[in-house]
This record gives C-alpha cells, sequence and structure tokens, in this order.
C-alpha cells in the first residue's frame, strides 16, 4: 500500500471531476472536491436547455448524488479565498482551511468583459455558471426585447434561449461576417443565415460602446461605435472566456493569461497542478492553442493527471484536433486543421447542398494531396474514420472515394455522398 | 407566377410540417407532472377500469360505435370494439403529430408510420373482418407470451376449427415467438417489433411520447426493472405451460396441486389487466410511457435477453464527441441513462433498449447512432 495524500482539487467542473474519478480508480488516496458553484457536479453545456425547458436541473447531473460518498470523494462547497501555497493551506471565505498534500487547480474560466461603461447595470451578463443561468431567468423575466454582444458560441446559444421565450433578439458581432476569425467565409455565411432564418436581427461589423441604464440601475439601451442606440431589456455579453485566476495572482504560482503548466500538468510549484480551462500550456501540443477551453481537453486532462498523480507520469496528448457545436439546427464538427484564411501551401475542396444549410470543406497539401482537416455542418462525421484519415495522411482522391465511411447520419437520411463525389469530378 | 406558388408551398409546408424542438417541456404542466398531469392520470385510469370491471356503465357510449361495428362486421359494438377504435384512433392522431415532430428525420418517420399501419390494418381492421367471415379472431403480429391468451384453450379450439388457415394462424404465432423473435432481434435488435410493430410500443410511441421524458432513470429502478420484468417472464411461461396441460390432459389441477384455470385468471387479472393497462397506459402522465414495456412486458424481456447477448444491433457512441449534456438520459423513454455509456464512449447494449432513436434525436453534437453491425465490434468494455 503506497502512502496516502490528501488531494484536494478546487473546482468541481468536467476536469476536476474527471481527475477525481480516475484518481479514486487508481488509489485509496483521500480526496477533497472544493467547489464555490454547486454542491455536485453538473454539466454546464446543459445550462442552455434547462432554461429552454428541455431540462431540469437535476437532469444535467451526471452522477447520481449517493455516488460521491460511495467513492469516497468528500465534497465542500464553499468558495476559496485564497491558497498559502507555502504551509500547503487553502483558506476559504468562512475563515476555515483545508491542508492538503497535492492541489489541483480546476478552476476554469470567466465571462470577459471589456471595461466598457455600464457594464456593471442590472440585466447585463455572461453566461457561465449556475448563478448566470438564475440570473437570466430573473432578467428576462416578461421582457421582450435582448441584445447580444459577440458573436461566438455562447452567443448563438443565448440567442437559441431567448428566442425559445418569445423574445427579439438583436445580435451584434464585430467581425464582418459571423465567427469569421474561426470559419472559413462560406461557412460563416451559412450560420449567418441559419441564424436570420431564425428571425434574429444580425448586425455584423458592429461593436458595443457603451451600456445606458434608467434610474434603477437597468439596462435600456446600448449605443454601439457607429453612434447607433439601440434599446433592449437585456443584455447578454458573450465576447469569450478566459481563465478564472484572479485570486491567484500576486503570489508564488507562475500565471499569465492562465495558469502556467509544463506537459505533464504541473504548474512551477512542487504538488501544485492545475488542469481544465483555467490552463496556459507553456508547450501546447503540436496543432493546439495554448489556452483551449474545450470540454474534452479539460476531460483528458483531468485523466492524464490522475495517472501522474497515481505514480504513472504521463504527458498530456489530446490527439488529432477535432471539436463539436451547434448553432440553431446545424450540427457543426471539425476535425484536424481548418483555419479561416486558406494557407498558401493547402488547397481545399467544398460542397454545399442545394438548399445551403449543409456543407462539407475538406482541406489537403498542394504538394503531397494529403488531407488535414475535415469541416461538416449538418452532416453526421464518424470520428474514428475522420480521424485515421488525417492521421494516415489519405490522399484527397482516396478519402472521396470512400466518403460514405464517415457517414455518421441516422439510418434512412438522405445521404449526399454521391452528390459530393460527383462535385468533385467536375 | 411560378416563384409565388413555391413561397406559398413552402409557407403551407412550414405551417404543416416542421422539426418541433422540446423547448418548454419541463415548464409545462402536462409534461412534467403537474396538476393536469395528475388530472390525466387519473382520468385514464378510471377509464381502463371501467372497461375491464366496470363495461355495463359505458353501454350508452358503446352503441355510438355500432356504425362502424355494422360496417366492419355486421355485428354491434361491444366493448372490446370500442377500445379498439378509440386506441386506432388516438395512434394515428398522434402518430401524426410524431411524425410533424420529426420531419426530416426520416428514422422517425418510417418507424411512426409503421406502428400507425400495423395498428390499423393488421391489429385492427384485419381481425374486425376475419370475424365477419366467422374465422378467429387473431392479431396476427401479437406474439406470445405478450399474447398470453394465444393458448388458451378457447383459442386454441377456435382456431382449429377454423380449417386450413386456422391451422395457418395456430403455426404462424408458434413461429413469430420460436424463429421470427430470434433472428429479426440478431439482425435489428428488439427494436423491429417494440418501436416499429407492437401495439403497446404503438401507443408509447405516438400518445406516449410527450411523456417519455418522465422515466426513472436511476440505478434502483433499473434493478426494480430486473427483478419484476424476469418475473413476469416467469409467471408467464409457467402459467401457459399449466393450462396447455390441462389442455392436453383435461385435468384441471396440474401436478395434482396447480390449478390451472385460477394461475390464468391471477394472471390475466393482475399482469394482463391491472399491469400493462391501468398501469401501463394509465401512468402514462406520471411515470412515463413505457412503464408496461419497461417493467412488465413478458416479450419484452424475452426480445431483450436476445438484444443483449445475440445481436448485431448496438447504440454506437461518436468517440470523444459527449459533452454531458444529458439530453439523451432525459429522453430515453425506458430509463436508461444514456450519457453514463456515451460520456465513457462505450456503446450501449441494454436488454431494455427498443430502438426509438430519439437519444441519437435529441443529441446536440451528433454523438449516438442506432447501428446494425457485427456483434463483435460493439464496444462495450
Amino acid at each position: 500500500m503506497p502512502t496516502q495524500k490528501h488531494i484536494c482539487i478546487i473546482g468541481n467542473g468536467i476536469a476536476g471531476i474527471t481527475a477525481a474519478r480516475h484518481i479514486r480508480k487508481l488509489s485509496d488516496h483521500p480526496i477533497t472536491i472544493i467547489s464555490s458553484e454547486s454542491t455536485y457536479f453538473y454539466s454546464r453545456t446543459a445550462l442552455m436547455y434547462i432554461y429552454m425547458g428541455h431540462m431540469k436541473f437535476e437532469h444535467t447531473k451526471p452522477y447520481e448524488d449517493w455516488f460521491w460518498a460511495k467513492n469516497r470523494l468528500n465534497l465542500v462547497q464553499a468558495l476559496v479565498e485564497k491558497v498559502d501555497f507555502s504551509n500547503k493551506k487553502i483558506l476559504l471565505s468562512t475563515s476555515e482551511s483545508i491542508d492538503y498534500d497535492d492541489l489541483i487547480l480546476a478552476i476554469g474560466s470567466k465571462s470577459n468583459r471589456f471595461g466598457w461603461p455600464g457594464q456593471d447595470l442590472k440585466g447585463v451578463q455572461g453566461l457561465y455558471s449556475i448563478q448566470d443561468l438564475e440570473a437570466m431567468e430573473a432578467n428576462t423575466q416578461g421582457i421582450k426585447k435582448a441584445i447580444i454582444v459577440g458573436g461566438g458560441l455562447i452567443g448563438v446559444e443565448m440567442a437559441e434561449m431567448l428566442i425559445s421565450r418569445k423574445i427579439k433578439v438583436t445580435f451584434l458581432a464585430r467581425e464582418s461576417n459571423f465567427w469569421d476569425n474561426v470559419l472559413p467565409l462560406e461557412e460563416a455565411q451559412l450560420i449567418e443565415r441559419e441564424i436570420k432564418k431564425h428571425g434574429i436581427d444580425l448586425r455584423l461589423n458592429s461593436e458595443l460602446a457603451e451600456i445606458i441604464g434608467d434610474e434603477t440601475n437597468k439596462v435600456v439601451q446600448i449605443k454601439t461605435k457607429a453612434n447607433e442606440t439601440i434599446d433592449c431589456e437585456f443584455l447578454g455579453i458573450t465576447v469569450g472566456v478566459s481563465p478564472n485566476i484572479d485570486f491567484l495572482k500576486n503570489t508564488d504560482l507562475e500565471v499569465s493569461k492562465g495558469i502556467l503548466v509544463n506537459e505533464y500538468l504541473q504548474t512551477n510549484l512542487p504538488n501544485v497542478y492545475a488542469i481544465g480551462d483555467c490552463v496556459e500550456h507553456q508547450n501546447p501540443p503540436e496543432g493546439r492553442r495554448n489556452i483551449e477551453q474545450i470540454w474534452y481537453s479539460g476531460k483528458i486532462m483531468g485523466e492524464t493527471l490522475a495517472q501522474t498523480i497515481c505514480g504513472n507520469h504521463t504527458q498530456y496528448e489530446p490527439g488529432i484536433f477535432y471539436n463539436s457545436a451547434k448553432f440553431f439546427d446545424i450540427e457543426y464538427s471539425v476535425y484536424g486543421s481548418i483555419p479561416n484564411n486558406l494557407p498558401d501551401n493547402v488547397s481545399t475542396f467544398y460542397w454545399e447542398n442545394k438548399a445551403a444549410n449543409k456543407c462539407l470543406r475538406i482541406n489537403f497539401d498542394i504538394a503531397t494531396n494529403q488531407i488535414v482537416g475535415i469541416h461538416a455542418f449538418g452532416i453526421r462525421i464518424r470520428q474514428s474514420i475522420a480521424i485515421k484519415w488525417i492521421k494516415n495522411k489519405n490522399t484527397i482522391a482516396s478519402v472521396l472515394s470512400e466518403l460514405e465511411k464517415v457517414n455518421f447520419d441516422a439510418e434512412f437520411s438522405k445521404t449526399y455522398f454521391s452528390e459530393i463525389q460527383e462535385s468533385a469530378t467536375i | 407566377m411560378q416563384s409565388f406558388l413555391r413561397l406559398i408551398s413552402a409557407k403551407f409546408k412550414n405551417q404543416l410540417l416542421f422539426k418541433m424542438k422540446n423547448d418548454g417541456i419541463f415548464h409545462n404542466q402536462l409534461t412534467s407532472r403537474g396538476l393536469i398531469a395528475y388530472i390525466l392520470g387519473v382520468f385514464l385510469v378510471g377509464f381502463y377500469i371501467i372497461v375491464y370491471f366496470f363495461p355495463e356503465l359505458l353501454t350508452r357510449v358503446i352503441v355510438l360505435f355500432d356504425p362502424i361495428s355494422q360496417f366492419l362486421k355486421s355485428k354491434p359494438a361491444d366493448r372490446w370494439f370500442m377500445y379498439g377504435v378509440l386506441y386506432t384512433i388516438a395512434i394515428i392522431v398522434m402518430g401524426i403529430r410524431m411524425i410533424r415532430k420529426h420531419w426530416g428525420n426520416n428514422y422517425q418517420v418510417f418507424r411512426t408510420g409503421s406502428v400507425i399501419f400495423f395498428q390499423t390494418c393488421i391489429a385492427f381492421l384485419l381481425p374486425e373482418l376475419l370475424s365477419r367471415f366467422n374465422m378467429p379472431y387473431q392479431d396476427l403480429k401479437n406474439i406470445w407470451p405478450l399474447d398470453y391468451y394465444f393458448f388458451f384453450d378457447y383459442n386454441i379450439k377456435a382456431k382449429l376449427a377454423a380449417g386450413t388457415f386456422g391451422i395457418f394462424m395456430l403455426g404462424w404465432g408458434i413461429f413469430l415467438f420460436v424463429v421470427g423473435v430470434p433472428v429479426m432481434t440478431y439482425f435489428f435488435g428488439k427494436r423491429w417489433y417494440c418501436s416499429w410493430v407492437c401495439g403497446c410500443g404503438g401507443l408509447a410511441e405516438t400518445a406516449g411520447d410527450p411523456f417519455r421524458q418522465l422515466s426513472d432513470k436511476s440505478l434502483k429502478a433499473w434493478k426494480i426493472e430486473r427483478y419484476l420484468i424476469y418475473f413476469v417472464l416467469f409467471f408467464a411461461i409457467v402459467m401457459t405451460i399449466t393450462v396447455l396441460m390441462t389442455y392436453f390432459t383435461g385435468q384441471q389441477k396440474v401436478f395434482g396441486f396447480i390449478d390451472s384455470g385460477g394461475l390464468r385468471s391471477i394472471y390475466g387479472f393482475w399482469i394482463g389487466g391491472i399491469f400493462a393497462g391501468v398501469v401501463g397506459t394509465g401512468f402514462y402522465p406520471v411515470m412515463g410511457n413505457r412503464v408496461w414495456c419497461r417493467f412488465g412486458c413478458p416479450l419484452a424481456a424475452y426480445l431483450g435477453i436476445i438484444q443483449k447477448y445475440k445481436s448485431k444491433f448496438r447504440i454506437t457512441v461518436n468517440e470523444g464527441q459527449c459533452i454531458s449534456c444529458g439530453n439523451c438520459s432525459t429522453y430515453c423513454e425506458m430509463g436508461i441513462d444514456v450519457r453514463s455509456y456515451a460520456q465513457k464512449n462505450q456503446d450501449i447494449v441494454r436488454a431494455s433498449c427498443v430502438g426509438c432513436g430519439i437519444c441519437a434525436d435529441v443529441c446536440p453534437r451528433g454523438v449516438l447512432n442506432l447501428e446494425n453491425l457485427p456483434q463483435i465490434s460493439r464496444k462495450i468494455s
């Protein structure tokens, strides 16, 4: 029996909980998980569905409440005020403290704010936590008009939430095409059509300048940088998230935008590790950004770190990049590399259906014809095949010839693969 | 002009056929166990109790069905005819709603079309027409042991008396559970029956669809399910064997002490009446639409054993894409915690899965897919 150590995890999101579960699988170390947000782990990806009435909060909990005690995972709902790294002590806002041997920081993100005048008015908020959802529920009671600022994934989710309650939405994005800092032009335009189809007033090239409130400090209007004013009763701010590390600044812990870690998810301090959204990789794995706020990245980091903590030193290796999202009714997934602007050495194959709400893009190297990335909108893609093709450096011709293998749409769905293949030969 | 017509037809199509979402389901009293749901539950339970046990209260209602009955079989309506008509109308009307809701998802559209067809033509019209021509009344898609009266003496006698066609019906019924069930389930999973053909399943998938999210997903419910459903299967087999022994030997008491007639009426009352009818359908608005199929149906138990141990069917999980949101588990009518498999990239192979395909439909990341592939490729650990 190896010696026992008390492992404290701050944060009960997907990264922290995955680490805890895997450490429990591998060892008998006492584990304490601290969160101020919720007693039990829930899936924040489902917040929108609670608002829309698809689910109740209890449905978002991936494990039943008895699971934690049964697996000797000690849950503490409290706010961490400070970490005393030299004495290995966590100080809670209740002025209690918890001693640790190993500390895992899995503290997630917070919504960005860019210092706009009026950004703390009532009815102005982001969407990240249960508390945000509760605020949104209260802030949107009986209202008719809302504005969302920031054209990304959370912005689209918020728009979908609001229109499900018959609230009119004006959607401001500073990009000239929707999410075009990530998407190529065709895909950006496809999503723009989808957003407008749902009755949303999408305004591109539009930036927030000022938020105006009434005498009760409630938002009533915004002003854009073009000096345009728009009335609203609610303002959703979805201009991205960043690591939630304010309480760790000016400590011995090395941070930049996020908590700096090496390939083993170790920070500069011994026995202190960081995983999930709050992490900034000093040497990010190939094809990945240094800060990557993706559900499965947090999950893989948690699994990886559990190995290291239980004595099996393991590097973080998330593999070939992939991700998925949903824009109203259009599912989107990406495998490998599809940058918004085509690099000089890469060529692209693009197909769009006649209704212009589904597309498939395959990027390939001009010199070798080997594929480097796949983009699909409105078509479900079998991940294992897509990743295998990219890993094995299959050529565009061979991929197109066996395209139906990558299909993951439901049985009896209309398939587009022969149409896609035909369009490729012209 | 042409573009104007196109515009009109597009508008019309949008009005009639649209992909309904699950917006507001848990804000609605009816679909989230509110007061209205309980009132509806009491009404349905009351309706079943009256139809089964106090039909005389319905005399004036039943005569309203005489014209249809006279038209179909030249006989006045009885309570079962009335029940059959109402049951079929429920499946047709709510089936059309289901098709509207899932327009664009062909699996759902075809499957719903299939249950409407089997209920209307095979379960309702065909037996009524058979009885018009003095043939034995038999729903040719119903299979023992769900069809627990298949081997009752009066049914066997009626078929034997009906000549070649009667013998065919007897043989067909035996063929279905000896050969049909294992072969079809091996290739397609139990869904070929439970969510494409079956009448109980048909009602659950159409009239019951608004209540699918009410099934209990807890581990405890799964334990109760396993005890209960295999007990009912065992009971159905024992009851049938004793009834057949009485038929062949003429002895009322089997092995000298088991009263087969008594066993038969206990099964008929408690399982066939109370469990399948009163609880199975009456509790839709409170416990979800598959209470009978999940906890009680002996045929589902039999199909499930084959599905689990000898079938190409599984729900495939698309590698690492699950975001644990829980839509799949919430909308699983059989109370399977689909997410618990999806989030660890394990295929879903469960005896109870009826393959309705709704988990795959509600998944916002396209993680789930119903597939028939070689059994060896199922990823179950």
